[in-house]
């Protein structure tokens, strides 16, 4: 086999990117939303992976611990009435554009407040009502979906913008080449977002792509692309700030990639360190030094706000979380008539 | 009332549909370039401009699948894909995408677009220019299925499916353009208030088809008329969720069942109508076996003198009921 090309270079090394986030021109507020926002995905995330060690979760859970920033930095600059597509690992998604730990609780624990109703389970949910078209596990199946969104949005002139959020193992399904080439020439607002997290389910994507660079692709199809570091929430923001605003300016689709990498397994809340060909115990140990939300707390704090308000924050996510299991527990699971009541709409009726 | 055909009607139910409804868009390949789809689109992007008629990338899956994601913001998306085979591609689209958003959502999403399968067979075209998948989508709970016949169904199936609210899979097969009726002016059409139907009336045998399978029980029933058999024609022109109930009841009436589908035979609609009879009568209702008229569990072959013994023929279908009455 010809050597892979380590195109990413530091962006890919764990050793890298440690220190205190650059701030930019953030202003304390947003800098602390986000910081709120990435503590409750982990929380969030941290008491679900709980949940399943208890077996009280039972449904697949693909967890994005390690991987907060990009979701967040994204959706710093998404409004309700945007579609975001998300994938098999999207509580982050999810929960970055608003939507509610509580029914993200329900819905792994498959109650009828969730927020798929209970239908979804972890894999498949819903919140359009904050900017969260859907998200389902089939690899790449909703990159063009997102596509579909923005055409809508053109035509409707509306200004909305279609997100698709998807993986590096995404970019090997051909229907991502369909996706980037049919939002290029129609000069479509979607920005694509790549989490490269450098594996897919179990494989090192030095062993399946000859490079390790996935905005390659985007490049070829004249897409404006960014290559960022995916640990550094202000940096995300930003370019996807820059790339948001042209797609809703007609100026037409964009591209992130966002190196990162998974602090869990593929799936289920072990870290997979038995799994693939490369990843190691001390990897995963290096990686969690590049940790988003201690590299953002740092950069916080030597601007000069309070430890004590930044571990405030930290410990409102905790408790939310952990608020949100306990009603989960409570909630009413769905009626049985909802097994045949959604297979369509309605019974054919116009709208 | 004017005078149309089966491909000209499919275009009025287009027009209707655009000039109607803003939130209609149309998108497929070829749809600039109307050799792909006969008379059925032709000059549609010049009456209602090239921004709603979209003329795409080689590119089925993210075509489909765009339309599901146009579908899910308020658009009711009709994709073309000029010949079926090639609409395989999309099968995501259809199957894990379109299909599943209702249910696996709580309901809460659905995807409204219309997708329209184009059979184009014959002419030596062989395996991969000649599949007639019905059978495929129709067992896909969340899709709806439909395969108009007659030609005010070419346009109004169009229409009810374009305004549902779920997914629907429109199948027409051009071996049925040149067919013509008088059709009266195009309406809004609810896909809820359509059944399956009774053509023909007839009381010795009941000929079920679909599509080009009803074509050949229409012709059938022509013939055994002439040989003093009155036979009864019902179009199963929507497939998923399959309305049984006029063919049950016919059935009931006649004993003898002939089910014809232009298709394969093994898990076909065939085989479907025959179950759904088979479990709704007793046995003492049948007079005798029923029978099934299909292709040949084979790909479509090129050569001509294999293309001829490959598809049915009226006589076949004359035959089969002609054995059930003796």
């Amino acid at each position: 086999m010809n050597q892979p090309l380590k195109q990413l270079g530091a962006l890919a090394d764990p050793a890298a990117f440690r220190g205190p986030v650059d701030l930019q021109n953030t202003p304390d507020a947003t800098a602390l939303d986000m910081l709120e926002r990435m503590a409750l995905i982990r929380r969030a995330e941290e008491q679900i992976a709980d949940m399943v060690e208890a077996g009280e979760v039972n449904c697949p859970c693909h967890f994005a611990i390690g991987q907060e920033a990009t979701a967040v930095g994204v959706a710093a600059h998404l409004r309700p009435t945007d579609r975001g597509f998300g994938a098999h690992r999207s509580h982050s998604h999810y929960l970055a554009s608003g939507g509610s730990v509580d029914k993200l609780m329900a819905e792994v624990l498959g109650r009828d407040t969730g927020a798929s109703r209970g239908m979804g389970g972890s894999m498949h949910l819903y919140g359009a009502d904050t900017g969260f078209a859907g998200s389902v596990p089939i690899v790449a199946g909703t990159v063009p979906l997102a596509v579909g969104a923005g055409l809508a949005a053109k035509l409707d002139g509306s200004g909305d913008v279609g997100v698709a959020y998807f993986g590096d193992g995404a970019c090997e399904e051909g229907v991502v080449h369909e996706s980037l080439n049919l939002a290029a020439i129609m000069q479509l607002p979607v920005l694509f977002v790549v989490e490269n997290n450098l594996y897919s389910s179990h494989l090192d994507i030095h062993l399946r792509q000859p490079s390790d660079r996935v905005a390659r692709f985007a490049e070829s199809h004249g897409i404006a692309t960014h290559v960022v570091d995916g640990n550094d929430v202000v940096e995300v923001a930003r370019v996807a700030g820059e790339l948001i605003g042209r797609a809703r300016a007609g100026e037409g689709p964009g591209f992130i990639e966002a190196v990162t990498y998974r602090w869990r397994g593929h799936v289920g809340p072990d870290e997979n360190i038995d799994v693939g060909l490369r990843r190691s115990a001390e990897e995963v140990a290096a990686w969690k030094k590049r940790d988003p939300i201690a590299r953002l707390r740092a950069a916080l704090e030597a601007r000069g706000l309070a430890a004590s308000d930044l571990d405030a924050r930290l410990d409102a996510a905790e408790t939310a979380a952990k608020a949100a299991r306990a009603k989960g527990y409570d909630a009413p699971w769905p009626p049985q008539s909802a097994l045949l009541d959604h297979v369509y709409a309605g019974r054919g009726e116009a709208i | 009332m004017s005078a149309t055909n089966y491909g000209k009607a499919i275009r009025e139910g287009f027009a209707h549909l655009l000039a109607n409804h803003q939130d209609v868009f149309v998108m497929g390949q070829g749809l600039w370039s109307p050799w792909y789809v006969g008379s059925s689109m032709t000059e549609l992007e010049k009456e209602f401009g090239k921004e709603r008629v979209i003329d795409t990338p080689v590119s089925e899956w993210a075509c489909t699948s765009a339309a599901v994601g146009a579908s899910l913001y308020g658009k009711r998306p009709i994709v073309v894909h000029p010949r079926m085979d090639f609409m395989v591609f999309a099968t995501d689209s259809l199957v894990n995408q379109a299909a599943k958003w209702s249910h696996m959502l709580g309901g809460q999403a659905n995807p409204g677009l219309t997708v329209r399968g184009i059979i184009n067979r014959g002419g030596e075209q062989g395996a991969q220019h000649s599949q007639s998948l019905q059978s495929w989508y129709a067992h896909i709970p969340g899709l709806r299925v439909v395969m108009p016949y007659t030609v005010a169904d070419a346009r109004d199936l169009l229409i009810a499916a374009t305004l549902s609210r779920d997914p629907v899979l429109y199948i027409d097969d051009r071996w049925l353009y040149g067919q013509e009726a008088e059709l009266p002016a195009a309406v809004d059409v609810d896909l809820a208030a359509l059944g399956n139907q009774v053509l023909r009336e007839g009381s010795d045998v009941t000929l079920a088809g679909c599509s080009w399978g009803t074509e050949l029980a229409m012709r059938a029933a022509d013939a055994l008329a002439g040989q003093g058999v009155s036979a009864e024609v019902v179009d199963l022109r929507i497939l998923n969720p399959l309305d049984a109930e006029p063919l049950i009841r016919s059935v009931e009436k006649t004993g003898r069942l002939v089910a014809v589908d232009a298709s394969w035979r093994t898990c076909g609609v065939a085989g479907e109508a025959v179950a759904r009879v088979s479990e709704a009568l007793e046995p003492a209702a049948w007079k005798a076996r029923p029978r099934r008229i299909t292709l040949p569990d084979a790909p479509a072959p090129s050569s001509k003198v294999l293309e001829d013994i490959y598809y049915p023929s009226v006589e076949d279908v004359v035959d089969a009921a002609l054995s059930t009455l003796s």
